[in-house]
């Protein structure tokens, strides 16, 4: 079974990356780029099937080592 | 004063600061990351510099939940010292040893240079040679140095007295043109609430040594070995 996590700045975090991406997409021409955040992907395997036990050990996962609560959010998703 | 000092996967300030322990009279002993266990005796866990398993994830983020941190936390729960240099301040961050995160540098850039700090308060074991108020020159060398917490933690730093060190100019101002990063407050240190933890960006193990450019660092090794006899 695969398992997605993301990743993300809270608001009103500064992201100095996504403003640096948000500035190159700019110059590169590309319309209507509002404002940029960057995040990161965690696309994981699990051996089981088993979704409620997956979904548990992902949470924990994230607030023990994948996202730093003091400043990003994270968000779960299973998948087949 | 029996220092330990760890070593994780891309630490390479560990021989530095070992140094600068050893010329202020304490003994050194250096501990693998997967440890379990600090030397008996330990009075001062030295978290290093460098770049431990590549910045990956976030910086000091797979550092701090190494084996030897459980026995780390329980050190520093007893009233043990714990010094974060850098990268280890990023992991006794990461650790939950003290608050806050140390983000990416407002300006993008990795700062490599010569950096004036305010010495806060002279009364604790890691400024006690030093003079409150004292500007001192050390070094700073990071990419994720931007001190960043929520208001709440913020205000409990400052009411508190826990900000150790401020970048400021040579005379002793905390101006935004002072702060090489972004961080809230110019803050460069912060000690836990009982001063037993101290984490800074900059690297006064740097400046031990006139030969290399100075010797505003030595203040707080020799604080810490005199602050271990007088107990």
């Amino acid at each position: 079974m695969k398992a997605r996590v993301t990743v993300t700045l809270k608001n009103g975090v500064l992201d100095p990356q996504g403003k640096a991406i948000e500035g190159a997409l700019k110059s590169l021409g590309i319309d209507g780029v509002g404002s940029v955040r960057q995040g990161k992907v965690f696309d994981i395997e699990f051996d089981s099937a088993d979704k409620a036990a997956a979904e548990a050990a992902l949470k924990d996962a994230c607030e023990k080592l994948l996202a730093n609560t003091v400043i990003e959010n994270y968000r779960v998703e299973i998948g087949a | 004063m029996r220092a330990a000092v760890i070593t994780f996967p891309g630490s390479n300030r560990d021989g530095d600061v070992a140094k600068a322990l050893k010329q202020a009279g304490a003994k050194v002993d250096h501990v693998w990351h997967a440890d379990t266990e600090l030397p008996a005796g330990t009075d001062l866990v030295v978290l290093p510099g460098g770049f431990s398993y590549g910045d990956y994830l976030r910086c000091g983020a797979i550092a701090g939940r190494a084996h030897i941190m459980d026995a780390t936390r329980a050190h520093a729960a007893r009233g043990g010292y714990v010094l974060g240099i850098c990268n280890g301040f990023q992991i006794a961050c990461e650790a939950g040893l003290l608050p806050g995160v140390l983000a990416r540098n407002a300006n993008l850039k990795f700062v490599c240079k010569r950096q004036h700090l305010t010495v806060e308060r002279a009364d604790t074991p890691y400024t006690s040679a030093y003079a409150k108020g004292d500007v001192i020159d050390v070094c700073i060398a990071h990419g994720e140095g931007n001190y960043i917490a929520d208001p709440e933690t913020l205000a409990r730093l400052e009411g508190e007295g826990l900000v150790a060190f401020r970048y400021a100019d040579a005379e002793g101002q905390a101006t935004p043109a002072a702060n090489p990063n972004g961080s809230l407050n110019n803050i460069a240190g912060i000690y836990s609430p009982k001063f037993n933890v101290l984490g800074l960006m900059p690297h006064p193990e740097n400046l031990i040594d006139s030969l290399v450019g100075g010797t505003d660092g030595r203040g707080m090794f020799a604080s810490l070995v005199g602050s271990k006899a007088a107990a």
